[in-house]
């Protein structure tokens, strides 16, 4: 599980890289989504990984709070989730926007 | 008076900058009501002063300690002993006359509010000063005086050489502040504290320690160019440029003194080296020369105070840097002298500049006549200030002048000392004697175009007042500034002062020999040069060696020439190099250390492996290349493969057991491809051509395989990073308390929803407000768009469709879009209630079981969403009211609600409570506030996502109109594009 999680992500993460090394906007802006999904996946990896336990107390017994996985990054990729798409959606407009004002999609704003 | 002596210190430091916030919203024409303000609160300052000198007289003090970060030795301490007194006192006092001078100065044309309010703030920042007992808190209200100074200088700003001048004294005294702060900091580091009493009683650890000579030089820095000291003293004759009650109080009588001030306060502590004698005595004598050399050559009369300034500042530098009990005792008396005797006579040069509106002493000639009283009193005053007998500039300059005499450390220029000051001394004489002769004596002036004539009388008061205090202190020294000299030694000096006289004859000594030599000398001089000095452009030997343009040329060498050479070397404005930069330096950042500590990537792997998981997996890869290939010609596609990597990432999160991030992902899944599918639409096609552009291909290759050794060098560094980690054992992080206490504290057994809501719930009320704002954003960038030409008419297939539609005669233009639609329509419709009952079912339960006000906001969301795209934006716009941004505003509402309500139980912001409650057929509910404030998360999000999908959508029915529509219906058009 550990090795197909870690490759999945390097993948994510360097199609993300290269996308974003790209010349045009749009490149740019899915390069960043699949850097997000990379950087996500990677945050909750720091927690290690439990595949058959919730963080849902009550579900199993309650006394072995040791069996959960850890919270705390599941938290902080939640918000994370939820910025990134209005990060996405900004970006985006941004985009439209330089793209009506300069009439090119090249992330300068003129063809090289 | 009641207040106790503590509050009065606030008081005194407090009421100038209130003051000032007052001043600044008066009307710009209410010259009177500003004057009055000003002149109340320092009036008030002098009365508080007043009260509290019984406190300070005889070595009291009086402390006043808010704490601030006392950990870290940081805290807001207020301390007045005699010297802070007697400096405070001339700080207010003198702020009063110049208020009052301003009333009838400033021009009915001037913004007053915005002179009086910086005036007023800049009496607080050097009450600031003085009253400081923690050297951190002095180096902020040095810096705000250097603020003050700034603003006040470009008063008028429409001025170039005004412009000029204040830019020049903020570069030259805030780059010397900088250094102070420095020092300060060394110096506290040595002391172990920034209390000044601890510093002042640590002299001899401060001497003795190694850093002594860095800490020195730093202060000195600061204090030298506060000053005007050479070679600093170029800013004060540009500052000149400032209205003159600006250049009375601030570059003559207070702020030039807060160098010497520190000078003074640190002497204790710093003094008592060689360092010190040499560094300070030298910059002082050369100064104190120096100035009064340029000082007689000068043609604009406050220029040649300016210089003049620069001299007496020099010499009360001198005097400290002599290193002696006595020269402190001078020094301060000097220092209070010169405040008085300078500024009434600046006063006077800008009552003679108002009168006849010229301030070159070429063109002014035989002012006695027309201003009787004003000549008078500038006459007492320059006599002040060349040291004539019976007036205050007499004493403390024959103090100096025995202080020159007396042997400190032997040297041959200590020997030669006496001399050279009286021959500098014979240079001050001559310009305040040419100061009073070109003005005041001679024939009438010819070239002036109006006849002078006295000022109103309020103008000339507060001359008149100040050369009284010249008067008084000069014939009865003991009765007048004697008890206040014995309180500020006190402060400076301890118990031991050393014996002084301030009798104003001692006898036929060798003091007034010097100073006899000085006077008739200084006549001489005049009497030779004058004709000379009314021909002369500058100082004769000097004229070619001038401060300000090495200064201008310095700053023009870096912030222009170095500047742009570096910004051609290294930087660029072009995205991609940066970003690749970018990415190199966070490769670099992340592999240093495994080289330097190295890394051992194998560790055991925790879970077993899984081939479904696997399979997943080479499906999410591979629409993570597939996308990465097909982003620049085949965007829909690589949209497509995006949403396919989205989606194995949410069945990863349900994989680990992290079902409230799946559900998230999943819904965020979908907004965001709905987005960047409305976002299509306006990109220019992009058909693949080979070869590719006019880029030479070996280039453009190149470049390529240099971008695919940067992603796969980060990918490949990042699995390795997360499978090293992943294969160890995880460490006892604060993960603990969480799940611990979810329940008992947070009254939820959903961890992750309670860490959110609960815990971590003002990092969420954060996060809520940088959507609202992005959201907020979108919505105005796009209220401003302006589409490309090529991308307004109507796509391609639409065109088609309604093109069929109108060669058949038995259909309407649109009928294929509808009848193509039609089921759909019907799904949306259905599925609406059970999308929105979905939605509240996630919140309801996000706080034990998967769910959340972040998930059922997008899912929201999303219902509306679908509408639009069922249905088109105008239908859903007639048959639904979605009020956006009143949903944004009542989420944040309501979580601030939630947080505030907490203050009623006497809680900390945001603390939660909850508890059970039986309800009917239900059973037992948890009732919590932490409900509330994800209800309120629920609704920001909401209106936050359909802000930003709407906005993006409605562009389609604004771009459509034809541009002869889009003017006749001006008003329509913007109605519809504001998101009702």
């Amino acid at each position: 599980m550990e090795i197909v999680l870690a490759i999945g992500i390097g993948v994510l993460a360097g199609s993300g890289v290269w996308l974003l090394l790209r010349p045009r906007t749009f490149q740019v802006i899915i390069g960043l989504s699949l850097l997000s999904y990379a950087v996500n996946l990677f945050i909750v990896a720091m927690g290690r990984l439990k595949i058959d336990a919730a963080p849902i107390l009550g579900s199993h017994a309650a006394d072995n709070i040791n069996g959960l996985p850890d919270p705390l990054p599941q938290a902080l990729v939640l918000t994370a989730i939820v910025i990134s798409f209005a990060t996405t959606a900004l970006f985006l407009v941004v985009l439209i926007a330089s793209r009506g004002l300069t009439g090119t999609d090249h992330v300068d704003g003129r063809e090289p | 008076m009641t207040m106790p002596y503590e509050t009065i210190l606030i008081v005194v430091l407090a009421l100038p900058f209130a003051g000032s916030c007052v001043a600044a919203v008066l009307p710009s024409n209410a010259r009177n009501a500003e004057a009055w303000l000003a002149g109340a609160v320092s009036l008030a300052c002098v009365v508080l002063l007043a009260v509290s000198y019984p406190q300070i007289d005889d070595g009291g003090v009086i402390r006043h300690t808010v704490q601030w970060m006392p950990e870290l030795g940081l805290d807001f301490y207020l301390r007045m002993d005699g010297f802070a007194w007697v400096l405070a006192a001339l700080i207010v006092a003198i702020g009063f006359l110049v208020v009052l001078y301003a009333r009838y100065y400033m021009s009915p044309q001037d913004p007053v509010p915005r002179f009086f309010s910086f005036l007023l703030a800049f009496m607080g920042a050097m009450l600031g000063i003085v009253l400081s007992g923690n050297l951190i808190q002095l180096v902020f209200f040095w810096e705000l005086t250097s603020l003050f100074s700034f603003l006040l200088i470009g008063y008028w700003h429409q001025t170039a050489q005004a412009r000029d001048g204040a830019r020049m004294a903020l570069i030259v005294t805030s780059v010397g502040g900088f250094c102070m702060f420095a020092g300060i900091l060394i110096l506290g580091n040595i002391v172990g504290s920034y209390d000044l009493d601890q510093v002042l009683a640590s002299g001899d650890k401060i001497r003795a320690h190694s850093l002594y000579t860095p800490t020195l030089v730093l202060i000195l820095l600061g204090a030298l160019t506060k000053s005007a000291q050479f070679p600093f003293h170029f800013w004060l004759p540009q500052a000149m440029a400032a209205p003159t009650p600006v250049s009375a109080y601030l570059h003559s009588a207070t702020m030039v003194k807060g160098g010497v001030f520190l000078l003074v306060r640190l002497w204790p502590a710093l003094g008592g080296t060689d360092e010190w004698v040499w560094l300070v005595g030298s910059a002082g004598l050369i100064s104190f020369m120096l100035g009064a050399f340029i000082a007689l050559f000068q043609q604009d009369m406050k220029g040649l105070l300016a210089y003049s300034t620069i001299s007496h500042l020099g010499l009360i530098t001198l005097l400290i840097g002599l290193d002696s009990p006595l020269a402190q005792v001078a020094a301060i008396f000097h220092l209070m002298n010169h405040a008085t005797f300078k500024a009434s006579l600046f006063m006077a040069a800008g009552i003679i500049d108002h009168e006849t509106g010229t301030r070159d002493l070429r063109r002014l000639s035989g002012l006695r006549r027309f201003m009787p009283v004003t000549a008078t009193l500038a006459m007492v005053a320059a006599a002040a200030m060349a040291g004539v007998p019976l007036l205050n500039g007499f004493l403390s300059k024959e103090m100096f002048f025995a202080e020159t005499i007396e042997t400190h450390t032997n040297s041959l220029l200590d020997q030669s000392l006496p001399y050279i000051v009286t021959a500098a001394s014979m240079f001050t004489v001559a310009y305040s004697l040419r100061f009073i002769a070109e003005v005041f004596f001679g024939p009438p002036p010819k070239e002036l175009t109006r006849i002078p004539h006295e000022p109103p009388f309020l103008m000339r008061f507060p001359v008149g007042l100040l050369v009284l205090a010249c008067l008084l202190v000069g014939i009865v020294p003991s009765l007048t500034i004697g008890p206040l000299l014995l309180t500020a030694l006190h402060a400076v000096l301890g118990d031991i002062i050393p014996i002084y006289s301030l009798a104003i004859w001692h006898g036929f000594t060798p003091e007034f020999v010097m100073s006899l030599v000085a006077i008739t000398g200084g006549v001489a001089i005049y009497l030779m040069l004058r004709s000379y000095l009314l021909i002369a452009e500058g100082p004769p030997l000097l004229r070619h060696i001038q401060g300000q343009r090495i200064f201008d040329r310095v700053l023009v060498a870096i912030s222009w020439q170095l500047a742009r050479r570096l910004e051609e070397l290294l930087g660029t404005r072009r995205l991609q190099p940066q970003l690749r930069l970018v990415f190199c330096a966070a490769l670099l950042a992340g592999i240093a250390p495994m080289f330097a500590h190295g890394i051992d990537i194998w560790g055991t792997a925790r879970t077993s492996f899984d081939v479904t998981f696997a399979l997943i997996w080479a499906v999410g890869g591979a629409c993570a290349l597939a996308a990465a290939y097909q982003g620049k010609f085949h965007r829909f596609a690589a949209l497509i493969f995006v949403g396919g990597a989205g989606l194995v990432t949410c069945v990863s999160f349900v994989w680990l057991a992290a079902p409230d991030l799946a559900l998230t992902q999943l819904a965020v899944e979908t907004v965001t491809t709905v987005l960047l599918l409305l976002g299509l639409r306006w990109l220019p096609k992009r058909i693949e051509k080979f070869p590719a552009a006019d880029v030479p291909e070996r280039d453009l290759s190149s470049r390529r395989y240099r971008d695919l050794g940067i992603a796969v060098a980060s990918g490949g560094g990042l699995a390795v990073l997360s499978y090293a980690v992943m294969t160890r054992a995880a460490p006892d992080s604060i993960a603990r308390f969480f799940v611990e206490n979810a329940y008992t504290l947070g009254g939820g057994t959903n961890i992750v929803n309670v860490i959110l809501v609960d815990f971590r719930a003002f990092d969420t009320f954060g996060e809520i407000t940088v959507l609202g704002i992005v959201a907020l954003t979108v919505y105005a960038l796009l209220r401003r768009f302006r589409p490309a030409a090529e991308s307004i008419p109507v796509p391609e297939q639409q065109s088609c469709q309604d093109l069929y539609d109108e060669a058949q005669p038995s259909r309407e233009k649109g009928d294929t879009l509808r009848s193509a639609m039609a089921v759909p329509q019907l799904m949306m419709a259905l599925v609406f209630p059970v999308i929105c009952t979905t939605a509240v079912f996630l919140l309801l339960r996000g706080h034990d079981l998967p769910g959340g006000g972040f998930v059922a906001g997008i899912t929201m969301a999303v219902a509306f969403i679908l509408q639009y795209i069922a249905r088109g934006t105008t239908w859903t716009e007639d048959h639904l009211r979605i009020l956006p941004v009143h949903w944004m505003g009542a989420g944040l509402l309501m979580t601030a609600g939630v947080g505030v309500g907490a203050w009623w139980f006497e809680r900390p912001f945001l603390s939660s409570s909850f508890s059970y409650r039986e309800i009917p057929w239900i059973g037992s509910v948890p009732v919590a506030s932490a409900l509330l404030f994800d209800l309120g998360v629920f609704a920001l999000v909401v209106g936050a996502t359909v802000l930003m999908l709407i906005a993006i959508a409605h562009q389609t029915v604004r771009s459509h109109r034809t541009p002869s529509s889009r003017a006749s219906s001006a008003a329509a058009a913007s109605a519809t594009a504001e998101v009702r």
